[in-house]
């Protein structure tokens, strides 16, 4: 995988993870012109569209597009996996989750998103061990936090 | 004393109640310079909610570079707290362009050798992300040994970072190729499939790599037969599947190890035959994991068997109810359908089914395979479905529609008229979306069907009188209109329906194609050439098309002002040459793929038949044979061609703006009588050494007109002699306009030339007939 974006039905940005080296003037312009994209396909269109050499597959939850560009030998269907496995780690995490949600605490999406992929490749397929490991760094983030505040 | 500020989720709340994008902008300034002072005053206990603050605020689009430094100073701190939020601000502020980036290689170096693993796990996620270059360099050695120490969550991401590091590194597989076979007996799936990617990375980058790991084959598939079979944990499973994300990994590699490798094929077959046929396919996650395995089975040296179980697969996701099952498919199928062709084409009718799909991704994935099924059995059929697609799909796909069809039919024509109506079909739909030699083409292709000749014209005349905004329609129906246009006046053809045309309409239509504003330059260049050419065609006079030719000669378009002042010269001064000028043209040689050689020289064959000119007015000249001794031969319409399909261009070329004749043979007076006067004038074109044109000229000096004027010729035998119709049959008095009439010779022989003319006409009340030989005809009008 080469990025992930997340961004609401107004195009506004919620995440943004880039598994390639890009300047922030490309970035920002890649963004904009896939945002327009997905955002202008009908609801009824399939999940996968061709964007330059990538292929960009999408999907909508509630009001937020999950967007993976992937490359051509990558299987777009198990992408479609990758993303609802995404968000159901968020799911259980914040119990029923919604935009507002990833809004407010969108380091807590970034963790989340790291324990499951690691340099753009699936690092766990178990769900239990990734919110596990996210448990246990909540909780020493809270002992460090508490331990200074002591100190 | 530290300046309070807001809170994270305070400053994102005042930031999503702002109304506009200046109030917005003005609470996030205010708050940037909060935390700058803070980032200045250095304050160690709030800085991670400063750079947090930071970072929500740069996912806006705001610049945060400032907080940069504040990363580096985050990521040393020992608060877990820190270290968190300051690689977090490290993967989205200090990527490798960043002038800091290199300065965070310490801290990860320091982080990954330190005890916590949720640490090392930071470290090792920042540098799979960001890592430079450079960066992976000074760090392999560290990532090395993680691979190989026990806890499970610090390995699975060593390997990951591994790959990242040969991603930026090639030379590194070095260090990272000798743990992967130890790596591949681990049970916990995710070190397992990290390990399968990193073999997979190794081997896309070194054939010495692939050859090497394509001994653990056997190992793979055991994994994956386990997988499949007994080792199924509801941890790891997605709607019955087990861990998909791992079987895709584990199909890939197999891939990449089994591609032209007949042993290793056979090591997976079975295998693969299993998944493909036990995967529930109910739910997306096994849908993924079948089209993995075909598309493995389609790239390895799998059994026959095999792969038509592979297409059928494919074939069944043609019917899926889930659009993006569809689409892999109709993507794969492409990729096959020139290696497995008679397979993908048992799916043809499902394929055109997928035409009518309302979503423009599928339906351009389904076009493209549809023209590439197209053989010389389905064409007339699938022709009629990509006809019927073209008139109804989106604007974006009518270009490669319409040039798909075109290409198709040139392949695969059954008849020349299916080939001419196909092509007409298109360009009535979707004629602004052809592509440029599709005239060329056209017009090549009618020309060279000489039985179609009728039928074409009738047919493309009917389709411009209904729409004359087509461009490329219009030229090469204006083409067509011009070269046929007699076949045109003609009673019926037996292909059309009757349709009586009448000239006035003709030269309407065409002078409407002149004056639209519709039309493209070059297509009134067409129009007005074609009008010129039915100067010759058409019986009735031709004052309209002269008085046309005339207006357009001062148009403002440089290249039709150009044409018109040269066909006007042509009715003024040159009238004589005209016929010949606008004559029907040969068939254009035209450089073909070897597939259209052979047409080409059946279509060159035709040709010749074609060029048997069909002027209106044959000669004349039997009675000759009356009057003159046995030697001469009437001159007849000869069958035998023009000796070089050039000639009439030439001719065209040799029109120079002074003198008529390129060579310079004198012109000869031949007959003198009470102020009437014939001269000849000879051309011999340069590329025709046996031809020689000779243009007699009638002109008046006296105070009575020449009528009836009529004048015969005749050669000897072993010439061909061919008379055009003259200008007109009155010279008038006083110097008026000369009769001219061309006379076509061709002297293959270079025997002598001998000339007898025949001259009737009325002058003065008095009926008049003359003969005579001609004499003193220079030798280089045969030579």
């Amino acid at each position: 995988m080469q990025f992930m974006l997340l961004f609401s039905r107004q195009g506004k940005l919620r995440l943004q993870k880039w598994y390639v080296s890009l300047s922030d003037r490309e970035k920002k312009k890649i963004t904009r012109e896939i945002v327009q994209t997905v955002l202008a396909r009908k609801p009824k269109m399939c999940s996968f569209l061709e964007w330059r050499d990538l292929k960009i597959v999408y999907k909508r939850y509630a009001t937020l597009y999950f967007c993976c560009a992937i490359e051509d030998q990558e299987n777009e269907l198990i992408t479609l996996e990758i993303i609802h496995r995404y968000v159901e780690l968020l799911d259980k995490y914040f119990g029923s989750v919604c935009e507002l949600d990833i809004i407010f605490n969108f380091e807590k999406a970034y963790f989340i998103l790291d324990e499951f992929l690691l340099g753009g490749e699936v690092q766990e397929t178990s769900k239990k061990n990734i919110l596990k490991a996210i448990e246990q760094a909540d909780l020493l983030q809270e002992i460090s936090y508490s331990t200074s505040l002591l100190c | 004393m530290v300046v309070s500020s807001l809170k994270l989720q305070d400053l994102i709340e005042e930031i999503r109640g702002a109304k506009t994008q200046a109030q917005e902008r003005e609470v996030i300034q205010k708050e940037c310079a909060h935390i700058r002072a803070s980032f200045r005053d250095g304050d160690p206990l709030h800085r991670h909610r400063q750079l947090a603050k930071l970072l929500y605020v740069h996912m806006l689009g705001y610049p945060a570079h400032f907080g940069q430094m504040e990363c580096l100073k985050l990521i040393a701190s020992p608060r877990f707290t820190d270290k968190r939020v300051g690689y977090l601000g490290a993967m989205l502020l200090l990527d490798e362009r960043q002038d800091a980036h290199l300065l965070i290689t310490n801290s990860i170096k320091n982080d990954l050798s330190q005890g916590i693993q949720a640490v090392q796990g930071l470290a090792l996620c920042t540098l799979s992300t960001v890592g430079s270059a450079e960066m992976c360099r000074d760090l392999a050695t560290e990532v090395e040994k993680l691979l190989l120490q026990p806890g499970s969550y610090v390995r699975k991401k060593a390997v990951l970072t591994a790959v990242h590091m040969i991603r930026k590194v090639p030379e590194l597989s070095n260090i990272f190729l000798p743990p992967c076979a130890q790596l591949l007996h681990e049970r916990h799936h995710g070190i397992l499939l990290g390990t399968v990617t990193l073999i997979t990375e190794l081997c896309e980058r070194s054939p010495a790599a692939l050859k090497h790991f394509r001994k653990v084959v056997p190992q793979l598939v055991q994994i994956l037969q386990t997988l499949v079979t007994t080792g199924y944990s509801v941890e790891h499973s997605i709607s019955g599947v087990s861990d998909p994300f791992l079987q895709v990994q584990i199909l890939r590699l197999l891939r990449i190890l089994g591609r032209n490798h007949e042993e290793s094929s056979e090591v997976m077959n079975d295998l693969l035959a299993q998944v493909a046929t036990n995967t529930d396919t109910s739910r997306n996650a096994g849908n993924a994991v079948l089209f993995e395995t075909v598309l493995t089975i389609m790239d390895i040296r799998s059994a026959a068997g095999l792969r038509v179980l592979a297409v059928n697969i494919l074939g069944r996701f043609l019917l899926n109810n889930d659009k993006n099952i569809r689409y892999v498919a109709l993507t794969s199928l492409l990729r096959m359908v020139q290696s497995d062709h008679s397979a993908v084409q048992r799916h043809r009718p499902t394929v055109v089914e997928c035409l009518r799909e309302p979503d423009a991704s599928l339906s351009r994935r389904a076009l493209e395979l549809s023209l590439a099924l197209v053989n010389s059995s389905n064409v007339r059929a699938m022709t009629q479905e990509l006809q019927s697609f073209l008139e109804s799909c989106l604007p974006d796909l009518r270009a490669d529609c319409a040039s798909g069809i075109l290409l198709a039919a040139e392949r695969f024509a059954p008849t020349k008229r299916w080939h001419i109506d196909t092509i007409l079909r298109v360009l009535t739909t979707a004629g602004t979306h052809v592509r440029d030699d599709a005239v060329a083409n056209l017009t090549q292709l009618i020309g060279g069907a000489q039985e179609l000749h009728a039928y074409s014209v009738r047919r493309l005349y009917s389709a411009l009188a209904e729409d004359i905004s087509q461009q490329p329609l219009v030229q090469v129906a204006a083409w067509c209109i011009g070269e046929y246009g007699d076949l045109l006046l003609e009673g019926g053809c037996e292909e059309t329906e009757p349709l009586q045309v009448e000239e006035e309409k003709v030269l309407a239509l065409l002078e409407k194609v002149l004056q639209s504003h519709m039309s493209l330059p070059a297509t009134r260049g067409y129009a007005l050439t074609a009008l010129m050419k039915l100067s010759t065609r058409l019986r009735g006079d031709n004052n309209r098309i002269r008085q046309v030719v005339s207006i357009y000669g001062s148009c403002v378009d440089v290249e039709l002002q150009q044409r018109a002042v040269e066909y006007n010269t042509l009715f003024r001064k040159y009238d004589h040459m005209r016929a010949a000028i606008l004559e029907k043209m040969p068939l254009v040689e035209r450089g073909g793929t070897p597939d259209e050689e052979a047409k080409e020289s059946k279509e060159a064959q035709l040709s010749e038949a074609a060029l048997v000119p069909t002027e209106p007015q044959a000669s004349k000249l039997l009675d000759l044979l009356d009057l003159l001794d046995g030697t001469f031969e009437a001159a007849q319409p000869p069958p035998a061609l023009e000796p070089s399909p050039g000639g009439t261009l030439v001719h065209l070329l040799d029109l120079p703006c002074a003198s008529p004749a390129p060579a310079s043979i004198p012109d000869l007076r031949v007959f003198e009588r009470e102020g009437l006067q014939l001269n000849l004038s000879f051309v011999r074109p340069p590329g025709t050494p046996a031809l020689l044109l000779i243009t007699v000229t009638a002109v008046n000096t006296s105070g009575a007109d020449v009528t009836h004027f009529v004048c015969q010729a005749a050669v000897p035998k072993s010439f061909h002699l061919q008379l055009q119709a003259p200008s007109g049959d009155t010279v008038p008095a006083q110097g008026g306009l000369p009769v001219t009439q061309l006379l076509r010779i061709l002297n293959p022989n270079k025997a002598p030339l001998r000339l007898k003319l025949r001259l009737t006409y009325n002058h003065f009340g008095q009926s008049v007939q003359e003969i005579f030989e001609v004499n003193n005809l220079p030798m280089e009008t045969w030579q």
